[in-house]
């Protein structure tokens, strides 16, 4: 331990002396462009950040832009080739590849980020953010999966504690279920809808859980169609045919029978906290994942990163890496957390003994230690090819061993296209 | 200035007519002709929105022509039109020749049937998506399970969900098609009808060999109006089916939500382009042929 802090020390007073010498040659002020997609707590949050940063770093000043989600793409590719617009550049994790590629971006100077330490200090599924010897970029918060439950219908059925494994879950959505005296559902037990959360749950999640791997060659090979996969996919499959405790698109949307205090059992992420809390009257908790048959625990993570761009040169560059480096510090992870509810991406900012107990953000963090990232090439294709796979059982009655055969098929499709380049 | 004073009069008007022209056929070049004709040759390439583009010759075509989502599309695309132009019309024809014959509150039922006209889709097919929802939320299925029966899945079911979606995109149509069809039945000079009288045809001779002949050019309007419409159905379909755009297994995708997921879901654009150009010429021939059938009159 000391010999790691003693590492740390050294890491940082090299980077900051880096620094120093970058930025002593830059006397007069510095004002850099950080562009970001518009969602207002992400503004306010950064907004804060921004002022702190310039507090401490008087001679740069930090100019944020925001669109709408939709034009965030178009507006980015266009500005950078044209040597405008952002030095530091919000992106999604799953588009780096595409950022990479059209050179929008340039590789995080290894001086300043040392790869070694960032493997060392953040989550492991930031790794996903490494390509060669560089890291492009680097997230400051991170969303995970938990389990939200509704407490009152917990009480009604007598049930004290949350599910801890895959039988529980089952069990407890039995008691939980309600139906009218036509036999129609009328409260789900747990909620379920593969485009939701739930193809994140399955991928990353149950296959793990009974052994499998979801995917094989950096994710570049499916690999669910096989013994693990299908136990996974007819476990869940079996909720709502065989234990007819959930329907798929029961009242539209799983999250929507959750807030109606219909549904006893909810898997969301992090994101969904700030919704649930302006719900009155419904009272709910949050627990981790139920773990798997032989107590394997996995969770799923996803992000959004933070990337110098290919338009940022000389002072530029210095002052984004500045930027950058403030971005990824505790501090910054903790505002964050506090304005728009991500949970921090470093174990240092994460870890600490009043996020861990907090009875909301605790189990979404504790399952960061286990979360996994799954490498998209085209997430809504991907997604696509695991609802039709669930709806071709359900709506057509096809076996699941074909369907879970096709849908891979169709998804290997996916992945070559993008991969033959 | 000289040169403008040596020009004759009809050269003058010329120039002048060109002047004017000038505004509109640069608005069409940069806002129509170019966005087109850049449509066409993305066509034929490579293109994710970031990056360079890059030729690829027929490859999207190809695989359009080898896509079974492609097909399975182009099958709905046509099914909303052949459902939807000839339900909606009979409907707003029989609503028209009707209300035409009401005097009691004629004013306030047009205007019952034209609010949906007004009506945003969007905000429209939300209520009717929730409509359709299973116990305990959809009126519908609610109204039926009171009543002791079954529940019908309308939007979660490969076979209803397309007439599920087409329903308030024709209930939505019909106020405007209503209006049109009684500024049509308005026209028809009287005298004929008065001749028929005192001829003693029946009513059904009436409306077969009088109304509906001279309601040619009336229903040739909505016809083509109402197939590029359907042809272009989007806005129903997504809204009421945003958890899995076009679903469930593709039953109720349309052409334009294809091309909406390819290019701003799947950054394929590219390909997007290709599957526009198939629409493109659908559409031309559709508008070709009801204009042929228009001349014909």
């Amino acid at each position: 331990m000391k010999l790691m802090n003693s590492f740390r020390t050294f890491m940082l007073g090299a980077a900051t002396a880096a620094l120093t010498a970058a930025s002593a040659t830059t006397a007069s002020a510095v004002e850099i462009e950080y562009w970001q997609y518009f969602f207002e707590a992400r503004i306010t949050a950064m907004e804060k950040l921004i002022e702190n940063f310039e507090t401490a770093n008087p001679d740069i000043t930090v100019k944020m832009t925001h669109f709408p989600y939709d034009a965030y793409r178009t507006k980015v590719a266009a500005a950078i080739p044209a040597g405008q617009g952002p030095d530091v550049v919000q992106l999604f994790y799953g588009w780096l590849n595409d950022y990479v590629e059209a050179k929008l971006i340039q590789p995080l100077p290894a001086d300043a980020f040392p790869p070694a330490k960032i493997e060392e200090d953040f989550f492991p599924m930031v790794k996903a953010m490494r390509m060669g010897d560089n890291y492009w970029a680097l997230p400051t918060a991170v969303r995970s999966l938990a389990l939200f439950y509704n407490q009152r219908m917990f009480d009604d059925a007598g049930i004290d504690h949350p599910p801890a494994n895959l039988d529980e879950l089952v069990e407890m959505a039995q008691k939980l279920t309600q139906k009218d005296g036509a036999g129609n559902l009328t409260a789900v037990g747990l909620t379920t809808g593969m485009t939701a959360q739930d193809h994140h749950w399955i991928r990353e999640v149950l296959i793990r859980q009974y052994g499998g791997e979801p995917y094989l060659d950096d994710y570049k090979t499916v690999n669910y169609n096989n013994e693990a996969g299908l136990k996974a996919f007819n476990f869940y499959n079996d909720l709502q045919a065989k234990h007819g405790v959930t329907k798929a698109s029961f009242m539209d949307e799983p999250q929507a029978a959750f807030k109606a205090g219909r549904a006893g059992m909810h898997i969301d992420g992090s994101f969904r906290i700030g919704a649930l809390e302006s719900v009155r009257g419904l009272k709910w908790g949050v627990a981790e994942l139920p773990a798997g048959p032989d107590g394997t625990k996995s969770n799923y993570a996803s992000y959004w990163v933070n990337a110098i761009t290919s338009k940022a040169e000389g002072e530029k560059l210095a002052a984004a890496v500045k930027f950058m480096e403030y971005l990824t510090t505790d501090e910054a992870m903790q505002i964050w957390l506090e304005t728009v509810g991500e949970l921090p991406a470093k174990p240092s900012a994460a870890m600490t003994e009043k996020n861990i107990n907090d009875p909301v953000y605790g189990p979404f963090i504790k399952g960061l230690e286990y979360a996994r990232t799954t490498v998209f090439a085209d997430e809504s294709g991907q997604r696509q090819a695991m609802v039709d796979m669930m709806q071709r059982v359900e709506l057509q009655g096809q076996a699941m061993d074909e369907s879970v055969a096709e849908a891979a098929t169709a998804e290997q499709k996916i992945l070559d296209g993008y991969y033959k380049k | 200035m000289r040169f403008y004073q040596n020009l004759t009069i009809s050269q003058k008007q010329i120039a002048w007519a060109w002047t004017f022209l000038a505004l509109p056929v640069l608005f069409y070049v940069v806002i129509r002709f170019y966005p087109t004709a850049n449509a066409f040759v993305l066509s034929f390439q490579e293109w994710n929105l970031l990056g360079a583009r890059s030729f690829t010759g027929f490859d999207n075509y190809v695989r359009l022509y080898n896509d079974p989502v492609f097909w399975k599309v182009f099958r709905n695309t046509f099914l909303y039109l052949i459902l939807g132009t000839p339900v909606s019309l009979v409907l707003s024809f029989i609503i028209a020749y009707h209300l035409d014959k009401v005097r009691f509150m004629h004013g306030t039922i047009r205007a019952l049937y034209f609010i949906p006209f007004m009506t945003s889709a969007v905000a429209m097919a939300w209520v009717w998506r929730w409509f359709y929802q299973p116990v305990p939320i959809g009126v519908f299925n609610n109204f039926l399970a009171t009543l002791g029966f079954g529940q019908i899945e309308f939007l979660s079911s490969t076979t209803n969900a397309l007439p599920s979606v087409l329903a308030p995109a024709i209930w939505a149509g019909l106020g405007f098609q209503v209006i049109i069809f009684m500024a049509g039945l308005r026209a028809i000079p009287q005298s004929y009808y008065e001749a028929a009288r005192i001829d003693g045809v029946s009513s059904w001779t009436v409306l077969s060999e009088i109304t509906i002949p001279l309601l040619k050019p009336t229903v040739v309007f909505l016809v083509v109006f109402s197939s590029i419409g359907f042809l272009r159905i989007f806005d129903q379909v997504y809204n009421m089916t945003t958890n899995n755009p076009g679903g469930p297994l593709n039953s109720t995708k349309p052409l334009v939500l294809l091309i909406y997921d390819t290019a701003f879901n799947g950054f394929n654009m590219g390909y997007a382009a290709a599957q526009t150009v198939v629409l493109f010429t659908i559409l031309l021939i559709v508008s070709l042929i009801q204009l042929r059938l228009l001349r014909d009159r």
